[in-house]
């Protein structure tokens, strides 16, 4: 294990390991300092960026921040690292590197192929000396286009997971969220519940009821109950129709644990997807969420920076090509994020990491009300991640969420960024909502038609 | 473009009739396509409401005298958190009893030497007021459904600045097999009383979520004292008889007792019936 310092005037800072130089150089949150692994004065941070700075990207491949014989994705990571893909940065410096991203020669066709030659850990690196502006500018060059029913992540749009939750999974409160959500021109990414309970009963219920609306108006978009992957397997073993495969991941062997899955069983879950053969335009069917800081909720994070374990978490789920990557940066409490300054810098952290390692990244731009946040900060975050090119959002009714008690952004969020970005749904949705004349986009120039399109006049006929 | 418009070219949604289906919130207009001035300072107050739920004390006094008063032996905890501001930044200490009450839990003159089927533990968490409202009701109900099982029940327990692990500690040191935590969740902006109960087998310190079973949103909208206790009621008797809980036991209460039924209740205004 190599040590590192650096001397700034008459004072050296020592860091006794590339784990211990990384969770110093990381910008501040209560997260690490829970953890006991933040820097403990503002200038021992810069110092830990500038050491940082100078360590050659080639050192991540030799010195593993959680032992290889310890930890399945510390060899998953080292295992599928492609070497090639690696040489057109294989001499920089992290600091280097950022130059690098920022100059010229990384556009969207380099960076699109040098993807499989990163590591979570180079990526989080760079990440940390890098300012707001930069990990806009740079994951705006990015691309990450994947396909099921739909098409996600071309340039110019941004699309919404419709999340219809319902504090008691009643169908036709989850139906009144859909038809209001669907109206303000939202749900191409999917129909996302998080159901109230688990049961397979339940489970296979909400699949059938989702999969039923689709089809009944004919909606190019994907269904998604949210459940643990071994529920959606032995749906599927039900015969219940299961479009997208849902599981909260991490970034160590032990935080996943805690979720009850390992990389096998959520193969399981990716192969019993397949097996359906569902996509009509691809194949992308894994639906994964993370968070900055569930690893050390699991005390599970080997003494490793919250933000690293989350980049982590991406490299396992771009194993499994997903369909969607959410971070869901504000919704595990003030505790690994206090405040909306921390939640702003995660979120922009996140996007930019996950699309740097090829990952479909959508946030889940929200906070609880036990955080230091409000709607201000939460507008602040829609505005920067719109101008850096994400791949989704969330779109729920009046911003609140009935079943899971947090903040996300709402359907009228989404046209915001639509209106002031110029942001339009993925393609075949976007067709959809004209043929149905609910909403017509030109650039920033939204008109939404009809007040009830004709094809949901008889369904709201029967309410009387 | 024939919505209904209001002087301020607001406008509102023609789907209002949906809003009974649902505590979502539908049908909200706008102006624009934003939020319209009334919706937008609601969610305000909703928000407001929700941030001083938050930092309302529990009274546990209260709840022990209720609990008392139904016969119940009660023991009076506090977490290795201080204060609130403690408990939010810190949950390793909201997660483990501060040192009085571990000796109180050895102190404690076990009625049954081989140890209690059940341990019942009652937490503030995030909503004191999830707890105050609901809790008492709530175990009446489960009792009533509970009692031809016979188990044995410890003291119940009620610990101020709790988070859901501390009742793995609380079972471990009063030699429970099982444990059930009652706990106020984070209040939401339309729920700031909802309910989680969480269910262990074989507690002890230091065990992981994988390891729990989840009732959530027990409340007066959302699930029902009844249909929880009874989904409570299946977990314990299936971790009893398989010696486990968590991820490996799936919650298949509702497939039990729908078996054989009607067809699936997927049927909504959206698709027919």
């Amino acid at each position: 294990m190599a040590s590192f310092s650096h001397a700034v005037g008459h004072h050296t800072w020592r860091f006794d390991s590339l784990r211990e130089v990384m969770a110093k150089a990381s910008p501040a949150r209560s997260g690490d300092y829970l953890a006991g692994v933040a820097a403990s004065s503002d200038a021992e941070r810069v110092a830990a960026q500038m050491a940082l700075a100078n360590i050659p990207l080639k050192h991540f491949l030799s010195e593993a921040l959680i032992p290889y014989e310890d930890d399945e994705i510390t060899r998953l990571i080292i295992d599928t690292h492609d070497a090639a893909a690696f040489a057109p940065v294989a001499h920089l410096t992290v600091g280097g590197f950022r130059d690098w991203l920022l100059g010229e020669r990384a556009d969207e066709a380099s960076l699109r192929a040098l993807a499989p030659g990163l590591t979570p850990e180079m990526v989080a690196a760079v990440s940390k000396i890098m300012r707001v502006q930069d990990l806009i500018l740079v994951a705006q060059k990015i691309r990450v286009v994947t396909r099921f029913r739909n098409t996600m992540g071309l340039r110019g749009r941004m699309s919404t997971r419709l999340q219809p939750n319902h504090p008691t999974d009643d169908p036709s409160g989850i139906a009144a969220s859909i038809l209001d959500g669907l109206l303000y021109g939202n749900g191409d990414a999917m129909f996302g519940i998080n159901p109230a309970t688990d049961s397979l009963g339940a489970l296979t219920d909400l699949l059938k009821m989702l999969d039923a609306i689709i089809q009944r108006y004919e909606i190019p978009t994907q269904a998604c109950v949210l459940t643990h992957v071994t529920s959606s397997i032995a749906a599927i073993e039900r015969g219940a129709p299961v479009d997208l495969v849902f599981q909260s991941i991490a970034g160590t062997e032990a935080a996943n644990a805690g979720f009850g899955i390992t990389l096998q069983v959520l193969q399981e879950g990716y192969e019993a997807g397949l097996s359906q053969k569902r996509g009509t335009l691809g194949d992308n069917l894994m639906y994964f969420e993370t968070g900055q800081g569930s690893a050390l909720s699991a005390n599970a994070h080997h003494g490793v920076d919250q933000q690293t374990c989350e980049v982590r978490a991406y490299a396992v789920a771009r194993h499994y090509k997903p369909f969607l990557v959410n971070t869901v940066v504000g919704f595990i409490g003030p505790e690994y994020l206090y405040n909306g300054k921390q939640i702003i810098r995660a979120g922009l952290e996140d996007h930019f990491c996950g699309k740097l390692l090829g990952v479909p990244m959508g946030c889940d731009i929200c906070y609880t009300n036990h955080a230091e946040a409000d709607q201000d900060d939460m507008d602040t975050l829609l505005t920067l991640l719109g101008a850096a090119g994400i791949n989704f959002i969330m779109g729920i009714p009046g911003s609140d969420d009935v079943m899971l008690n947090y903040q996300t952004t709402s359907f009228h969020d989404a046209l915001y960024a639509r209106q002031l970005l110029g942001l339009r749904p993925a393609p075949e949705f976007e067709q959809w909502l004209e043929r149905m004349n609910i909403l017509h986009q030109q650039g920033g120039r939204l008109r939404l038609g009809d007040p009830v399109p004709p094809a949901f006049r008889n369904a709201l006929a029967q309410l009387g | 473009m024939n919505d209904d418009q209001s002087p301020s070219g607001a406008i509102d949604n023609p789907w209002q009739a949906l809003r009974r289906l649902t505590p979502a919130r539908i049908a909200l207009g706008r102006a624009g396509t934003s939020l319209p001035t009334g919706a937008q300072l609601d969610f305000q107050f909703a928000h407001a409401q929700a941030r001083d739920a938050v930092h309302l004390p529990l009274d546990a006094d209260e709840l022990a005298a209720g609990l008392t008063e139904r016969g119940h032996q009660v023991l009076q905890l506090h977490s290795a958190a201080a204060d609130r501001h403690t408990y939010l930044q810190r949950p390793d200490l909201g997660r483990r009893l501060d040192a009085a009450s571990v000796q109180t839990l050895r102190d404690y003159p076990h009625a049954h030497p081989g140890g209690y089927d059940l341990a019942v533990v009652i937490a503030d968490g995030l909503s004191a007021l999830a707890v105050q409202r609901h809790s008492l009701a709530f175990l009446d109900r489960w009792q009533q459904q509970a009692s031809e099982d016979g188990w044995t029940l410890a003291p119940i327990c009620l610990v101020r600045q709790g988070r859901v692990a501390v009742a793995d500690e609380v079972a471990e040191l009063l030699g429970a097999k099982m444990v059930v935590i009652l706990i106020g969740e984070r209040p939401g902006l339309s729920s700031p009383d909802s309910l989680g109960l969480y269910f262990t087998y074989a507690p002890k310190v230091g065990l992981t979520d994988a390891f729990r079973n989840c009732i959530s949103n027990v409340r007066l909208e959302g699930l029902s004292y009844g249909l929880a206790a009874h989904k409570l009621l299946y977990l314990m008797r299936e971790a009893g008889r398989r010696k486990l809980s968590g991820v490996s036991l799936k919650d298949e209460a509702e497939v039990l007792s729908l078996e054989g039924e009607a067809p699936a209740a997927i049927g909504n205004f959206l698709v027919g019936d």
